[in-house]
């Protein structure tokens, strides 16, 4: 018996061992013994048949125990000791021989237990009947699991569910539940407004998300309904038979033709091809469009016809479903009549998931094991967490200190109103009665009453609409980002995915890039440079765009010719790069390729090598280059084409797939002299320590020399095993491929053991270029203010050449190392004091040198820092004081402009990420990774970019937006992030200081009407104020808006500073629109009061009562709020035009007819004529604009001083920008410079410029933001200045620098 | 997102303008070269409104007499004292007398004022049935329970118009008696109390309920007046066009006022010899002292004042104007001195970028 057995307690695994290596039923106890975990009724018969039972299971337990090491028993000693009363009455102890299998029977008692209790939970892995063929007697008996059918279901509601779930859900949001609590207080007390002043806005809210929702409930209804009732094949008494995709159950054996897509997870059975595989494309799971191989079980994979399955009598069991695409764990018993079952280990090679599509494969059969909801596909269909943006986060804090202030309100109005009312003929004058009841109520139960009515009046201060609005504006903005198409791609044919629309606005806020470097800053577009094999160096022949590089033709051997043995080590060399690898040939070339050998490699080019992971393809396109040609893999046999044009045929015994722990990956093949090697490529580091012969020193040298050029290094290594060696070999990988738990680690040791004591044959350099416009790019981010950092699994020289390259290190930038190879020599602690006092020594020198003005000459360091390094400064020190480390490191890095981590584990992406995001002054971060590697810290940042890459789509599908290269975040950050910004902070801002203008001469009003809680208002006007009159401009501000132009945005990166830090929405700002709105509110409240003080305004002397009072103020309040809006939009297109004198337009129409007719509906008419009648009085309009001026001047007024004293750099700009526009037509450049036509000026009309001279005008135009040519008068100025705008806007900036 | 493998890729953006977001748009931008001048024009444009609407109120004369009655003000004071405390308060009438030195021009209109009255109170500003106003005869039986406690009267029978608003409405009478010569004869003067209401409210929101018999007073029956009333609704005025809810002085009775200090349109005065308006001599008015309001504190005032097109006298909106002028032309100035000073400042700042 060879077990592994893995440290794991848990009482399976010994039962794994037993079942998969003793032969069963000659011994039937062990059997039963052995399921009893996975299935827990066998656990009563276990029970049942309990005098037996402790022989039995002793016999287990001694058969095993043999093979348990001391951890083993330490660790199934250390399981917890379950308290049982069972154990005592079933078991004597002495039965149990040692501590450690007493406690291995308690185990079983447990699971026995918990499954006499019920609990099924535990049950972690299922079995499954292929076909529903009840296992041969004497077997097993299982009680079949309950599995759901195969509905997808991922619509929320159903029709008779919507109404109430949906309305549950919504009134969750606190907004709304607030909403509906004042809409039941009103209907509860007697309150002044209607309900329905309240009741409708929140109505209208509420339908309009309940349509939304409903709305995409329907189409995922609609979706699910096609893909449930799509038809499947399935093999039922030996026929084919049509049904639809739901009713398909577990154990269904089903057929899928060539392009159909797998209907819910199945076990390959067996495919038309003779050699049981299949090819599969998951673009729909996960995006990878590469074709992938899967693997018939190789017991079944001669069942080709419906009958022929229909034989099969089998079962599976497996692990539950989890949602891992990429792991899965089972076994397959096969049963036939004449021998012992056989068991075959099943892994994702076996697995084909729903949503996968056949290709290039006739037909497969297949067995269902995972349906519906539970499919790995629907398991991945989760949302994930939600991320809350800082505006978020600031709005609600503003709506505190809103609910504050209502409250406040209420409480003063409510205690004045009472001190008012201490004077009897007030309370109760003789005009104006109680009822008895009225009078009879309790002083407190008035008073909490009275409390309630305020709060309802003044409830409107906390804007109901604004929830929908920021959401509208967020769902409709982030269409601007998806079909923007400065970002979309031409080659890839992908434009941006905008996968959360509610981080729009933190694009606009970003302070920290992490930034992949393969894949994102680089191409990961890989091409082969060159191989060093025993320290001689070969470059193939480079093929550039179709040309082949003069210098580089041929293999150039720097060296002098190798020897004999050398020459056999470098064709063992090429051999291993052409097998080891995983890389598939597409079938279509197959067919050509199939003629035979005779080709030469060269014309062998014809074929597409496909991979997840590029650097191997350069490899295998390199090595063929030089002469090897890997053909394509045969019934297990990998053909090669040798330079000779001999095919070679080597037998695939085993992959020892790659994992980016490991960092390697290994093949056995057998050669066709029998021979049996392992080969080896990986990373240097993990390769290195394997080595016990090769000349690595050289290797060595040459492999850091290519890391500095910035190349990808990967070395190679052979061992020749002997046949025992592999046997011993085989069998341990075997013993981890069965197991079910665990797998994954117990896979890695036994690749540990395997891969050792290698010969290192040689290395090789891949060349990953830069993505175009990458160091643009970083550039550009820098220059906003933003603090790049790349984190890289490579190394540190490479990694550190790319950040040459794409200028994240300058020249100047001088270079902190905070590696392992640095701790070598000192301490931890040392190295960060030492680099936190030199940076800080600068940063010290370069807050004087911002001030004297020269900040021109400043000190930039880079901190380079390894995954080694970062977990000693992560790890918590012994003394418990563990921040210490990390808050020194953040210092640095603070300090720093720019930093590379190297050699970092994905963990350790996500970790740094954190380290940063929760740092004292929580700066909101963003990750960019195109790998699977990045998705950790995609996740775990603020925003989270995916770049749809080369290496499959996890990262776009994880990330909240995706983009097609990495050049596209500039305009993503710069421009739209600006815009989003910009735009939800005045929404935000706006919301608040509308309702602030729109409550608060409602609450001054409470002072002259004896607070008896009269509303100033009319209820339509309550009601749609916010819904209607001021809500489109609002929303068309919030999507339309561009304070300064977007080339502008794109051009001048540091105006992204200007927003930086959350600025517009800061308590300042907060504080400056809640006084405007204050300030207003009194002006529209005392205009109106002045005006109607005991006058008659009308020529024929009739008075206005209280609601043209109130009417006048809306009107005036109307006006003033869009007027407000339109001061701040700098953008106005025709549909800003439309929106906002529309809407004017709409509450005068809307007002007319309120007014114009005696609605048959209303029990009263207080309204009737009001609007009407006091447009007919002039004292009216007058007053109406005198009050409009008034309420707009002081935002006018600090608008124009500040912009004039204190303008930001957005706002010179924007001076810059508005005078190139419109200078010639305005009288300001006149009053400025009187000259404006002056006779001197002479120049060329614009476009015949000579484009040297356009440049330099433009350049010293540049720095002078607002300032006038000196020489030149205004006119001949602009008109220069629309010569260089007009021509060329990308020259200036990528032209001579300062 | 949905369940099936939609084809979400290779889907070209539209290229339009919109979707670009490079509509064309015309982008202003509020600096102060644009807005000097516009501030000087506005200031100068509202020093010039505000003088004239300041000349044009300040040409508007307004005469007016406190008759509350508060001991010592005049022979009302005895027709308040007789009202004290006791409700109803007995009937009694006083007068005013006053002297015009010239001609006090015309039209001129007759206001009464009440203060420290809360029209706009809720609970009673809400007591009224707007239904049961326009006759509608369903809700002359049924007044609506906002009319509490002046929806029934004692006897059990609904009360039209019911309501807290009508209960209270204005009793006091006016009339005016001008002494051409003096010693002469006091000569009444003619009061139009036509159109004092709104014309939409009076035609066409309030009605009477449809005649029975062709009696309006057969409409009313089996209602009860409001408590405080003498006379049931359809006696309010022997003009027959003039009664019922479609009175004139009960129209503008219900128009609510905004603040508690108010007037209301009492009459007009243009027949006659006084369409010129009222000549230079003695006049009395007579007032039927009926409405207590000293149990509140309130005062009741009694105005003549003359009308021009932008009504009574309010010097409010043209000191706004001027204020708001001369501010704006301040603020002119202040922005300019800023404007050259800090110009020249950022062009130096420019200046040492470069």
């Amino acid at each position: 018996m060879d077990l592994v057995l893995s440290t794991n307690s848990r009482g399976q695994h010994i039962i794994d061992q037993v079942l998969s290596t003793s032969p069963p039923h000659s011994q039937h106890m062990d059997l039963v013994l052995s399921t009893s975990p996975l299935h827990g009724q066998h656990m009563d018969l276990v029970l049942s048949t309990s005098p037996l039972h402790g022989q039995h299971m002793d016999l287990v337990l001694s058969t095993s125990s043999l093979q348990f090491s001391g951890a083993e028993v330490q660790d199934v000693g250390d399981m917890k000791e379950p308290e049982l009363d069972l154990r005592q009455s079933t078991h004597e102890p002495a039965m149990c021989s040692s501590v450690w299998q007493c406690s291995l029977l308690h185990q079983y008692e447990n699971l026995v237990l918990q499954w006499c209790a019920g609990e099924e939970n535990w049950v972690d892995s299922r079995t499954i009947y292929v076909g529903h063929k009840e296992p041969p007697p004497g077997a097993e008996a299982y009680i079949p699991q309950r599995y759901p059918d195969n509905r997808i279901v991922s619509s929320k509601y159903t029709f008779w569910n919507f109404i109430p779930k949906n309305l549950f859900e919504q009134f969750r949001r606190i907004a709304n539940f607030y909403f509906l609590i004042i809409f039941l207080v009103q209907l509860i007390i007697d309150t002044p407004t209607s309900p329905v002043t309240s009741g409708l806005p929140l109505f209208f809210v509420i339908t309009v998300t309940a349509i939304k929702q409903g709305y995409e409930d329907w189409l995922r209804h609609k979706a699910d309904n096609a893909m449930n009732q799509c038809p499947v094949h399935f093999i039922q008494h030996g026929k084919l038979v049509r049904k639809q995709s739901r009713k398909l159950r577990v154990g269904d054996i089903v057929m899928v033709k060539e392009d159909e897509t797998f209907p819910c997870d199945l076990i390959f059975l067996s495919s038309n091809r003779a050699d049981g595989t299949c090819h599969v494309t998951t673009a729909s799971l996960d995006g990878e469009s590469s074709h992938k191989t899967h693997y018939a079980v190789p017991d079944t994979k001669g069942f080709h016809t419906e009958e022929d399955v229909d034989r099969l009598h089998a079962t599976i069991e497996c692990e539950q479903p989890q949602p891992d695409l990429y792991k899965f764990v089972g076994r397959i018993n096969v049963y036939n009549e004449q021998h012992d079952p056989v068991v075959r280990p099943l892994g994702s090679e076996n697995l084909l998931l729903r949503g996968a599509t056949l290709k290039n494969t006739e037909k497969i059969f297949g067995v269902a094991i995972y349906t519906g909801m539970e499919t790995k596909m629907a398991l991945n269909y989760q949302s994930k967490s939600q991320k809350r943006s800082a505006v978020e986060k600031s709005m609600n804090a503003f709506l505190i200190v809103y609910l504050c202030i209502l409250i406040s309100k209420a409480l003063v109005n409510t205690v004045l109103k009472y001190v008012w009312q201490s004077e009897p003929f007030r309370d109760e004058p003789w005009y104006n009665q109680k009822t008895e009841s009225e009078r009879q109520r309790s002083l407190f139960l008035r008073a909490f009453t009275d409390f309630l009515a305020f709060m309802v009046l003044f409830n409107y201060i906390i804007p109901v609409s604004m929830y929908v609005t920021v959401e509208m504006q967020k769902f409709l903005g982030s269409y601007f980002i998806t079909w923007d198409e400065d970002m979309f791609d031409e080659e890839m044919g992908e434009g941006p995915l905008v996968n959360t629309s509610d981080l729009n606005e933190e694009l606009g806020q970003v302070e920290y890039i992490f930034t992949d470097k393969t894949g994102t800053l680089t191409e990961n577009n890989m091409a082969f440079r060159e191989c060093c094999i025993e320290g001689h160096v070969y470059v193939p022949h480079v093929v550039c765009n179709g040309q082949v590089l003069p210098d580089s033709a041929g293999i150039d051997m720097i060296d002098s010719s190798p020897g004999v043995s050398g020459k056999e080590r470098e064709e063992l060399f090429f051999r291993a790069l052409c097998l080891c690898h995983t890389v598939q040939v597409k079938e279509d070339d197959h067919v050509d390729l199939g003629d035979g050998p005779g080709k030469s490699p060269d014309s062998a080019k014809s074929c597409v090598y496909i991979s997840s992971s590029p650097d191997e393809v350069a490899l295998v396109e390199g090595v063929q280059r030089l002469g090897f040609t890997y053909l394509r893999l045969k019934d297990n046999f990998m053909e090669i084409l040798n330079r000779d044009n001999d095919l070679e045929r080597f037998e695939l015994l085993e992959v020892l797939s790659f994992d980016s722990v490991r960092r390697r990956m290994s093949v056995i093949v057998k050669s066709a002299a029998g021979e049996i090697y392992l080969f080896c490529k990986g990373a240097d580091s993990s390769i290195f320590p394997r080595v016990i012969e090769g000349k690595v020193d050289q290797i060595r040298s040459r492999v850091e020399r290519n890391a500095v050029e910035g190349l990808r290094t990967l070395c190679v290594a052979y061992k020749r095993l002997a046949p025992e060696e592999y046997e011993g070999a085989c069998a341990l990988l075997q013993a981890a491929k069965v197991a079910l738990q665990d797998r994954e680690k117990k896979l890695a040791e036994a690749y540990e053991q395997i891969e050792k004591d290698l010969v290192l044959l040689g290395a090789t350099a891949v060349e990953d270029r830069l993505q175009e416009k990458a160091a643009d790019t970083i550039e550009a981010l820098q220059k906003a203010g933003i603090k790049v950092w790349v984190l890289t699994g490579d190394k540190m020289e490479t990694a550190a050449a790319t950040c040459y390259a794409c200028k994240l290190f300058r020249r100047g930038t001088q270079l902190l190392e905070l590696t392992t190879k640095r701790m070598e020599e000192q301490s931890l602690h040392d190295v960060l004091f030492e680099l936190s006092k030199t940076v800080l020594r600068c940063s010290g020198s370069l807050t004087r040198d911002t001030f004297s003005g020269l900040s021109t000459d400043m000190h930039d360091y880079g901190l380079i820092i390894d995954g080694a390094a970062l977990s000693l400064i992560m790890k918590p020190r012994e003394d418990g004081s563990s921040s210490n480390y990390r808050e020194l490191f953040l210092e640095i890095c603070r300090n720093c402009s720019a930093v590379l981590c190297c050699r970092m584990a994905p963990l350790q992406k996500a970790q740094i990420v954190k380290l940063i995001k929760f740092s004292k002054e929580h700066p909101i971060t963003l990750a960019i990774g195109d790998g699977a590697n990045d998705v950790s810290m995609i996740l775990e940042a603020h925003v989270g970019i995916g770049v749809i890459g080369k290496e499959g789509r996890q990262a776009a599908r994880n990330s909240d937006y995706a983009i097609p290269k990495f050049k596209h975040l500039k305009k993503m950050l710069l421009v739209h992030g600006h815009f989003y910004y910009i735009r939800i902070s005045e929404l935000v801002q706006y919301f608040f200081y509308k309702n602030v203008c729109f409550i608060f001469p409602q609450f001054l009003y409470q002072f002259f009407c004896g607070f008896s809680q009269q509303t100033l208002y009319d209820t339509a006007y309550l009601t749609l104020y916010n819904i209607s009159f001021t809500s489109l401009p609002i929303l068309l501000y919030s999507l339309m808006e561009q304070h300064v132009s977007m080339d502008v945005l794109k051009r001048d990166p540091t105006l992204y500073r200007d927003i930086a830090k959350n600025a517009l929405l800061r308590w300042r700002v907060f504080i400056y629109w809640t006084f405007l709105g204050v300030f207003d509110a009194l002006v529209f409240f005392f205009g109106a009061y002045f005006m109607f003080e005991n006058t008659p305004v009308t020529s024929n002397g009739q008075m206005f009562g209280n609601w043209t009072f109130g009417t006048l103020v809306f009107t005036v309040m109307v006006f003033t709020v869009t007027l407000k809006l339109a001061l701040d939009t700098h953008y106005w297109t025709w549909i800003n035009h439309f929106v906002i004198w529309g809407s004017l337009l709409f509450y005068i129409v809307f007002s007319l007819l309120w007014g114009g007719i005696i609605w048959p509906f209303l029990s009263y008419q207080r309204m009737y004529y009001v609007f009407i009648h006091m447009l007919s009085s002039g004292p009216s309009w007058l007053a109406i604009v005198l009050l409009i001026i008034v309420s707009l001047l002081p935002d006018v007024l600090k608008k124009v001083l500040c912009r004039q004293l204190w303008p930001t750099a957005t706002e010179k700009t924007q001076n810059v920008q508005f005078q190139n526009h419109v200078s010639e037509f305005t009288p300001l450049t006149s009053l400025q410079s009187p000259s404006s036509q002056h006779p001197g000026c002479v120049v060329t009309p614009r476009g015949s410029f000579p484009r040297p001279v356009t440049c330099v005008f433009w350049r010293s135009e540049e720095y002078s933001a607002l300032s006038p040519f000196p020489g030149l008068p205004a006119h001949c100025r602009s008109s220069v200045r629309l010569g260089c705008w007009g021509s060329d806007l990308e020259t200036p900036r990528n032209g001579p620098g300062p | 997102m949905t369940w099936s493998a939609a084809a979400r890729g290779a889907h070209q953006p539209d290229n339009t303008a919109f979707t670009q977001q490079r509509l064309p748009a015309w982008q202003p931008l509020l600096s102060a070269g644009i807005t000097l001048p516009l501030f000087f024009c506005a200031g100068l444009a509202f020093i010039g409104l505000g003088l004239g609407l300041y000349y044009s109120s300040n040409g508007i004369k307004e005469l007016e007499y406190d008759y509350t009655g508060n001991p010592g003000t005049g022979n009302c004071s005895v027709c308040a004292a007789l009202g004290e405390g006791r409700a109803p308060p007995p009937k009694c009438s006083c007068a005013w007398y006053f002297s015009l030195p010239e001609l006090f021009p015309g039209p001129v209109y007759l206001y009464y004022e009440l203060s420290n009255f809360y029209q706009n109170n809720r609970r009673y500003g809400v007591s009224r049935d707007d239904a049961q106003l326009s006759g509608l005869q369903s809700a002359l039986r049924h007044p609506a329970n906002e009319c509490a406690p002046y929806q029934f009267s004692a006897a059990g029978l609904p009360i039209a118009p019911c309501g807290a608003i009508a209960n209270s409405l204005f009793n006091d009478t006016f009339s005016l008696w001008h002494q051409r010569r003096p010693g002469g004869p006091y000569e009444e003067v003619q009061l139009d109390r036509t159109a004092i209401a709104w014309w939409t409210d009076y035609h066409v929101k309030f009605r009477n309920p449809p005649l029975v018999n062709g009696s309006l007073a057969l409409a009313f029956r089996g209602t009860a007046p409001p408590p405080n009333w003498h006379r049931p609704v359809y006696e309010l005025s022997p003009d027959p066009n003039n009664t019922g809810f479609v009175n004139q002085d009960f129209v503008v009775w219900m128009r609510t006022a905004a603040l508690p200090t108010f007037r209301k349109l009492y009459a007009r005065i243009r027949q006659g010899d006084y369409t010129a308006g009222l000549p230079r001599g003695a006049y009395r008015v007579n007032i039927s002292y009926n409405y207590p309001v000293r149990a509140f504190g309130g005062h009741k005032l009694i105005i003549f004042s003359n009308i021009s097109w932008m009504g009574g006298k309010n010097p409010f909106l043209g000191i706004a104007y001027l204020v708001v002028g001369s501010l704006c032309i301040l603020v002119g100035f202040v922005m300019l001195v800023v404007y050259i000073r800090y110009q020249d400042q950022n062009d130096d700042d420019d200046d040492d970028d470069e």
